[in-house]
């Protein structure tokens, strides 16, 4: 007997680890553990044994059926990993095709670097000031200190609504000066980006729309050297740490003193090369302390308050910043073109 | 402005080795003159040489070449080839020698010319990029040389290819050959003449003649004929051409640099100088801007006039000026026995290197006296001026002047004009009248140098049109004290250049008393203003130094400093030069303001957002339109959107109005792109619309606009990205109407869109015809959402809603109704009817065709059930489902299907 289930143990162990799939070893499990299997087989002929032999053949049929158990158990476990395998295979990709394509919406480029803008005076605890664009030649030239006979005002220059030229189309964002002088309580730290309006025929560098920043700032103690720090630390978040500015006489009727803030060439150093024009800088904004004569006539007493106002162009900031080369682009709208920022 | 560098040494001493272009350029630029470029005249040309003709014999393998042996101030002559006819021997010329450089980038080599050597080239006044305008003495003129006649038919030549000397051409000119010929003058050539019967000697002008030449002459008039004078045409005379080599007249020897003769030995500095500087565009202005720049002495020259011809003016002229106001003013002197003449060579460069062009030494002196000292003046031929007078008035209704230019111009009464008795001779400060113009025989000048109100001028050149070197300097405003001065030099030009006899007197007409403008010294405000601590003494030497007089606290401001007027004009001063950039950089503390982005703003960035993330690109797009657009979109005639703010001064018809909706605005770009064959486009914009206000101006609402074409473009994708943003923003329910009337839209496919009985705005497809007008024959998609309502209806922050804690049931239904029942109706009813446990309806099936009825459609909805305290049973679902049906069936005669 102990030999028949050592034969047993032999051809069942070697039949479960040669099978090949889930269903034949199901099928050797009846085979050996089964109701009808060789194993109950074996097990039934006990009765014909001594009650001495019979604990310990006992014994060795469980340990038989252990063992049986055991080799389905292992070989169980090995087909279903063959068979994951196998599975894993065939659902291989090839990963270097392209991914399923979402159509994200662009920011057009000239708002991306004026939200750049927006952000940092934010940070500098500036707000952000919109007004209107039709506007009355009172705000747009004559409060700004500009002379009735100024050239900016000819009609030439100057869209106008209204044949005694009250009306017209704001060609600065400075009257947002004077509308935040009359309305704010002081002090003021703002920017007012905007459209505005010239009689330049559409060509690579002119449109007769186009888009400006106004800031300024009032408070009592405000002083050119402020100006300069502040106007310093915006210059290097948007150009970079490390960019060096000149500041250069200039003039502006509603600022005095006024100037214009270059910064030194990127590319040339500062040696003069095609992108300078050859000067070794670029001009990037204008600004100046405002005028005292702008200050009393919005109501504000310059013996008191001083301020400082500056005015910079968007399209040139966003040209340079993306290396546009033509201005007609921005007002095209080609979604080509748009799809690139 | 153009500063010559050398002209500049005259008043400061600023030398060229000593401060090179780019430390002269930075410093003046950071001083307040900012310098746009810097042109070194001599790197245009070099290794040119002034050359004397030694010798020079016919070209062995050419008929029109010379070979010229060139005595170059040093070692054996050079000989060159050229092939013009105006040299002869002893003649100096512009000599490029090997490895020469000429303006233009062109580089000279020795070669050779038809095998014989050429060691450089001669050249003309082109080659050397000046004009007879430089160098007016050096006008060529040519004869008509016989041996070049080309005959245009060769079959019927004007003159025998036999001719000789003596043979007539017609009337009584002959052909004659040059025996001898010696140079007189410059110029000038004394011939004597083979006429066939006999020598006869003549002088002649044209400079092309050789001894040999067979050339036609003129018994008659004794006068060598030119191709005008034998009415020939060029081409049949190729070689006897109006150009040729410059032959020098100037004061120089074999061997000089001729860049130093050009005056190109120099470096043009060029000024953007601002409109409140008008002292500044002159060499006088700058060169004080220089001194104070650099700390140099300021050398200034006191014009000292002899006048030594008879007379007093005062007893030869009266000058009125009847409009104070307009001509603040009026200084002038006169000049006898005028001898029109080229200047001198170092005027005529000045007035080149400073960008004019010389044309006689009257009209030089007042350019130069105008670039020197910043006065614009005129001369008038006093001859033309009536009775003697010269009255400063406005124009006469209908007069009308013929300018300089030779252009008549139509006077308006609100221009200022230089009258005599009777007529105008000239438009005040812009240009002067022909009638008067100063000419070769002009005997007698009257100099005005006039101060004008700058505003006046402006508007008189702006309305004819003629912006001269003159108006653009008194429209800024000119220094009132500068006349006297400016008329001195020039007087004291002409009698340098001995072009006339100065007359005794001055006529100085100051009708109004000059005010002089003072301010108070407070370096205590400036130092505020600045953030700085200069001392007091250093603003003093600043201004000082800048021509400000000091007398205590007051300050005098310059005659010339009208910009000058108030204690920051003196911070600004100070600030330039003591250094913008060596003001500190320091953040001033004070109070602190909180900035951010309001409520509006917030709400617009978060509509950006919410566009780009369905898709959309955001564009800019003009606010100004064409009235035609309107008709484009075909809005109604009689829509108030038509009364538009229109523009009285457009560029052109298609930016003449404001946009009162943004419409094509965003069709234009759809169309644009369309054409550009981008296969789809989503855009939007969130831009203004300008509605006309009762005073004159504008309400300015922004619109939300939104635009899309391409194949996966339809209503019910517009739609839904109307509904998201509006989600987005948590505005409330929102309910959508069909809209049939917009005449810009597809009658069936437009929608209102309402939150309550608010519109927020319209979308759907545009009208097929308004596609069609912007030349797209696809479906167009377009919604045009006001911000502000948005912005208004926008919901607040949202409260927490405890989440399900039992499952939900879903039962799907179908009806049949009448097929123009709308959908949304429906849906509303279910939900108005389900009752407390239906949470949500969605539609997922509209059938028409087989098995409904014609006229009916079978809608299938899915309902979603729930309750919040248990788990919802099979007799809950049913009742709802069967209130939901009810409802249908009572309102809109809906059954089950």
């Amino acid at each position: 007997m102990k030999e028949l289930m050592q034969q047993l143990r032999e051809s069942a162990v070697k039949a479960i680890l040669e099978c090949d799939g889930a269903d034949s070893l199901e099928a050797l499990r009846v085979k050996y553990l089964g109701k009808k299997g060789k194993l109950t087989a074996i097990l039934r002929q006990m009765g014909s044994l001594s009650a001495e032999e019979r604990p310990a053949m006992g014994q060795l049929a469980n340990q038989l059926r252990s063992d049986i158990e055991n080799a389905i158990e292992q070989r169980r476990t090995q087909l279903a990993s063959a068979l994951m395998e196998k599975k894993l295979m065939d659902e291989t990709l090839d990963v270097t095709m392209p991914g399923e394509q979402v159509h994200l919406g662009h920011k057009h480029p000239m708002y991306n670097v004026l939200d750049q803008i927006k952000d940092i005076f934010i940070g500098m605890g500036f707000e952000i000031v919109d007004g209107p664009e039709v506007e009355l030649a009172e705000y747009n030239f004559t409060k700004l200190n500009i002379d009735e006979s100024h050239p900016s005002r000819d009609w030439t220059d100057t869209f106008y609504f209204s044949e005694d030229g009250r009306v017209l189309l704001r060609t600065q964002t400075s009257p947002m000066q004077v509308h935040a002088m009359e309305t704010k309580s002081l002090p003021i730290r703002m920017i007012a980006p905007g459209r505005v309006y010239r009689k330049d025929e559409v060509d690579a560098t002119h449109s007769p729309m186009f888009h400006q920043i106004e800031g300024m700032v009032i408070d009592k103690g405000i002083t050119m050297a402020d100006l300069k720090a502040t106007l310093n630390m915006v210059v290097e978040k948007i150009y970079g740490k490390g960019t060096v500015t000149r500041f250069r006489p200039h003039h502006f009727p509603f600022t005095e003193p006024s100037c214009e803030l270059d910064i030194q060439c990127h590319k040339c150093g500062g040696k003069g090369c095609p992108t300078c024009k050859g000067e070794g800088w670029i001009e990037v904004l204008g600004a100046g302390m405002i005028h005292p004569k702008v200050l009393s006539g919005c109501g504000i007493d310059p013996d008191v308050y001083s301020g400082w106002a500056f005015g910079m162009g968007l399209e040139r900031l966003a040209m340079g910043e993306y290396k546009i080369t033509d201005l007609r682009l921005i007002f095209e709208n080609d979604i080509r073109f748009l799809e690139q920022f | 402005m153009k500063l010559s560098r050398k002209w500049l040494n005259e008043y400061v001493d600023l030398s060229l080795s000593e401060y090179g272009d780019r430390s002269f350029a930075e410093a003046m630029t950071v001083s307040g003159s900012k310098v746009e470029v810097t042109e070194d005249l001599s790197k245009n040309i070099n290794n040119v040489k002034v050359g004397r003709i030694v010798s020079l014999e016919k070209h062995p393998n050419s008929d029109h070449m010379l070979v010229c042996q060139i005595d170059i101030g040093s070692g054996e002559p050079v000989q060159i080839c050229t092939g013009a006819w105006n040299v002869h021997v002893g003649d100096l010329v512009p000599a490029a020698l090997h490895n020469s450089l000429l303006p233009g980038g062109v580089k000279i080599t020795k070669g050779k010319l038809r095998g014989v050597e050429s060691n450089g080239m001669l050249c003309s006044l082109k080659e050397l990029n000046v004009t007879t305008h430089d160098y007016p003495y050096a006008v060529i003129e040519a004869a008509a040389i016989l041996g070049d006649y080309h005959p245009i038919d060769p079959a019927k030549p004007s003159i025998s290819p036999d001719i000789k000397a003596g043979d007539k051409i017609y009337g009584k000119v002959i052909a004659a050959r040059v025996e001898k010929l010696e140079t007189v003058g410059y110029s000038q050539y004394k011939l004597s003449l083979d006429t066939g019967k006999g020598s006869v000697e003549t002088v002649t002008g044209c400079q092309n003649i050789h001894q040999g030449d067979l050339l036609a002459y003129d018994t008659g008039k004794d006068k060598v004929c030119t191709l005008a004078d034998l009415h020939a045409e060029q081409r049949e005379f190729p070689h006897c051409i109006t150009d040729g080599i410059f032959i020098i007249n100037e004061d120089c020897k074999p061997g000089d640099d001729v860049a130093v003769l050009l005056g190109m030995d120099d470096h043009v500095v060029e000024f953007e100088i601002t409109p409140n500087r008008p002292d500044c565009l002159c060499m006088i202005g700058l060169a004080r801007e220089a001194a104070v720049t650099f700390g140099k002495e300021l050398k200034l020259h006191e014009p000292v006039v002899k006048a030594t011809a008879q007379g007093n003016i005062n007893d030869m002229v009266k000058i009125v000026v009847e409009e104070p106001e307009l001509c603040p003013r009026y200084t002038a002197r006169m000049v006898r026995n005028v001898k029109i003449a080229p200047s001198p060579a170092w005027m005529r460069e000045r007035i080149r290197n400073a960008g004019m062009r010389p044309i006689n030494n009257v009209v030089d002196i007042t350019n130069y006296v105008m670039l020197e000292y910043g006065q614009p003046m005129h001369a008038f031929d006093f001859s033309c001026v009536k009775n003697g007078e010269i009255h400063v008035r406005l124009a006469r209704e209908g007069e009308t002047i013929q300018t300089l230019d030779g252009n008549e111009r139509k006077l308006s009464t609100s221009m200022l004009c230089i009258c005599d008795t009777d007529r105008p001779v000239g438009v005040a400060g812009v240009m002067g009248g022909a009638n008067s113009e100063i000419e070769g025989d002009t005997a007698m000048v009257l100099f005005e140098s006039a101060n004008f109100n700058g505003a006046s001028i402006r508007r008189t050149a702006t309305a004819l049109g003629m912006r001269t070197d003159a108006s653009s300097r008194y429209e800024k405003g000119l220094d009132v004290e500068n006349t006297y001065k400016a008329v001195e030099r020039a007087c004291e030009l002409i009698e340098l250049l001995g072009a006339g006899e100065v007359v005794e007197g001055i006529i100085d007409v100051v009708p109004k008393e000059l005010k002089e403008t003072t301010l108070k010294l407070e370096p205590d405000k400036i130092n505020a203003l600045l953030g700085t601590d200069i001392a007091e003494e250093e603003m003093r030497r600043i201004l000082i130094h800048l021509g400000f007089t000091m007398e205590g606290d007051i300050i005098h401001v310059p005659s010339w400093r009208g910009d000058v007027e108030h204690y920051s004009d003196i911070a600004e001063e100070v600030a330039r030069f003591y250094g913008y950039n060596e003001i500190p950089t320091c953040f001033a503390g004070g109070n602190t303001t909180s900035g951010g982005f309001t409520h509006v703003q917030q709400c617009e960035r978060q509509i950006g957002q919410t566009c780009r993330s369905l898709g959309m690109d955001e564009i800019i797009t003009y606010s100004f339109i064409s009235p035609s657009y309107y008709d484009k979109i075909r809005m109604p005639a009689d829509s108030p959107l038509r009364d538009s703010l229109r523009i009285l001064n457009p560029l052109g018809e298609d930016t003449s109005i404001m946009r009162t909706t943004v419409l094509p605005s965003m069709l234009e770009i759809l169309s644009r792109n369309y054409n550009y064959r981008n296969r789809s486009a989503a855009l939007y914009e969130i831009g203004k619309i300008y509605l006309k206000r009762e005073d004159g101006m504008a309400d300015e609402p922004k619109i939300v606009s939104i635009g899309a074409y391409g194949p996966e473009m339809n209503f019910f994708k517009l739609k839904g990205w109307v509904e998201a943003l509006l989600a987005d923003l948590k505005v409330g329910k929102l309910r959508f109407e069909a809209e049939k009337e917009n005449p810009s839209y597809h009658p069936g496919r437009c929608a209102k869109v309402y939150v309550g009985e608010t519109c927020v705005g319209v979308l759907g497809q545009i009208h097929p015809a308004v596609a069609e007008n912007y030349g797209v024959d696809a479906e167009l998609y377009c919604a045009e959402l006001s911000f502000e309502t948005m912005f208004e209806l926008q919901g607040g922050t949202p409260v927490y809603v405890p989440l399900p804690k039992f499952p939900s049931v879903t039962r799907d239904i179908a009806v049949v109704c009448d097929s123009d029942i709308p959908v949304g109706r429906l849906l509303d009813c279910i939900m108005e009817n389900g009752g407390e446990y239906l949470k949500d309806c969605s539609v997922f099936d509209v059938y028409t065709g087989h098995h409904i009825a014609e006229g009916k459609k079978s809608v299938a909805f899915s309902l979603v059930m729930r309750s919040d305290d248990q788990t919802l049973t099979d007799e809950h679902a049913g009742d709802t489902v069967k209130a939901v049906l009810s409802a249908l069936e009572k309102n809109y005669g809906a059954v089950i299907r």
